[in-house]
């Protein structure tokens, strides 16, 4: 398959990043280096190139389009200007993808889905959504940047002006930039005060020049988005959730509303209480050595579940992961030993999240 | 891409410098840039024994753990222990500060099988991406 390149390539280029395939895109992985990317977010502000995830308005009244059976979280309890994070299941109750949903009016909203499932999400939306509403996918011509770190509401003012100190976590507006009313939401992915940006593709380009102008913000790649939300604890689509996965084993039940219909909804809670008998869990390893994806479990010779995500953490300077573990071995404080080959890392499983200082909510 | 000469090459990124029966080893410059901030170092211990293009030890960066072949034979005669505790040296100074062991070396013929520095550079030309 070839890779998608997003409008900011050359720009990427020029800035001396590394580039590799991410979710069928052709993305900057880091520039610096992911550690102190990673840290300059943590403390002052990064810009991201997220032009690769994918964008969806639907426009037509919650129940009657049907939208509200797509995803799993309570769409209804929603005021326009906000967002909410939530499932889509397929029939047997699978996760499809995980979205974020916009309540841009009554009649209008935005799903914003992972960049690898994009056809696959949107196939699935039109095959039930109602034949009457009106759904566009408009991922190939909207571009999203984000800014993200404790600096970002600063770096915004200074553009745009001091509404946007207002906007709280997980609300919406549009603010004028570059002559364009434009969607900003108070979200992200890291753990830190931040605000993801979509504009049209034409002046994605414009925006990110305009916002590195700023000496507080650099460029982050997604080598350190992802050390950032595993330092966080927030799942990644296709690797600690999937088909394979429920929102329950995940340990994400604040998403899934019972009080309301949704496609996959009896398989779901099927498998929940069949007991799926083990919970998506965080460890920290002793030394600086890291877990990696599909590293073995073990509690002394019993293999007791499997390595999802691991990094080396920044923040912390020793080696973190999430993975599925069997009931009754998660708790914290539980001694575990991750293996691969010859490799034995001893780890202990912790809450989450790992990083305590995230300024997202503040 | 920094390709000393006086130093042998293999073709996965490892460097020599041979002086006499006593070899310094490491990763280079090519190895450590592509990839990007190392994170963990595991070395032998003084005493092992390590053979040519098996593996001899492992590095982690933020992202991946690779494994690091020997590129001569020999026994191990020291470590150095400051790449232990600061990885970071090895990105910063690949083939000063950042060297891995000391062997003493066995077989003074395996040479042939490596690079020095002017067929290096040619092999990472012809293999750029």
């Amino acid at each position: 398959m070839e890779l998608k390149q997003t409008i900011l390539v050359e720009e990427h280029k020029t800035l001396g990043a590394k580039l590799a395939p991410f979710g069928g895109w052709f993305m900057p992985i880091q520039y610096s280096g992911i550690i102190a990317e990673h840290k300059w977010t943590r403390n002052s502000c990064s810009v991201f190139d997220i032009c690769h995830m994918g964008e969806f308005i639907v426009r037509g009244e919650l129940q009657a389009s049907c939208l509200d059976k797509l995803v799993t979280s309570d769409l209804a309890g929603m005021s326009c200007g906000s967002c909410r994070y939530g499932f889509m299941l397929d029939q047997a109750g699978g996760i499809i993808d995980d979205v974020i949903v916009y309540k841009i009016k009554e009649d209008e909203w935005m799903l914003v889905v992972n960049a690898a499932t994009i056809d696959r999400d949107f196939t699935h939306i039109k095959n039930h959504i109602s034949s009457q509403v009106n759904i566009e996918n408009v991922s190939d011509t909207l571009g999203k940047l984000d800014l993200q770190g404790p600096d970002s509401c600063e770096v915004l003012k200074k553009i745009i002006g001091d509404d946007i100190a207002k906007l709280k976590y997980y609300k919406f507006g549009y603010f004028p930039m570059m002559g364009e009313q434009i969607l900003i939401s108070r979200t992200g992915y890291t753990g830190e005060r931040g605000y993801e940006l979509y504009i049209s593709n034409e002046k994605i380009v414009d925006l990110w020049k305009l916002l590195l102008e700023d000496d507080r913000v650099k460029p982050a790649g997604l080598g350190a988005r992802d050390t950032l939300r595993l330092e966080m604890c927030y799942p990644l689509y296709g690797q600690d959730i999937d088909k394979q996965s429920s929102p329950f084993e995940a340990g994400l039940d604040k998403f899934v509303d019972l009080s309301k219909e949704f496609i996959g909804k009896e398989e779901v809670l099927k498998k929940k209480e069949d007991s799926i008998g083990k919970k998506l869990s965080c460890f920290m390893t002793q030394a600086r050595r890291a877990p990696r994806h599909n590293y073995k479990i073990y509690n002394k010779d019993k293999e007791i579940g499997v390595v999802t995500s691991g990094s080396f953490s920044p923040s912390l300077s020793c080696g973190i992961g999430m993975g599925y573990i069997e009931l009754g071995y998660n708790k914290a404080g539980t001694e575990i030993v991750l293996k691969e080959g010859n490799i034995e890392i001893e780890a202990k499983v912790v809450e989450k999240p790992f990083y305590k200082e995230g300024t997202a909510r503040r | 891409m920094n390709v000393p000469t006086g130093l042998f090459y293999t073709k996965e990124h490892e460097w020599v410098n041979i002086e006499g029966k006593k070899v310094t080893m490491g990763i280079d410059d090519y190895a450590q840039s592509s990839l990007g901030d190392i994170t963990f170092i595991e070395l032998p211990k003084v005493g092992d024994v390590c053979e040519q293009f098996k593996q001899f030890a492992t590095v982690e960066s933020v992202k991946a753990a690779s494994d690091v072949y020997a590129p001569l034979s020999g026994k191990i005669i020291k470590v150095n222990e400051e790449v232990q505790n600061s990885p970071e040296i090895v990105n910063q100074s690949p083939y000063e500060n950042g060297w891995f062991v000391v062997i003493e070396l066995s077989d003074e013929k395996e040479k042939d099988n490596l690079m020095d520095s002017t067929a290096y550079q040619k092999y990472l030309e012809e293999n750029k991406e």
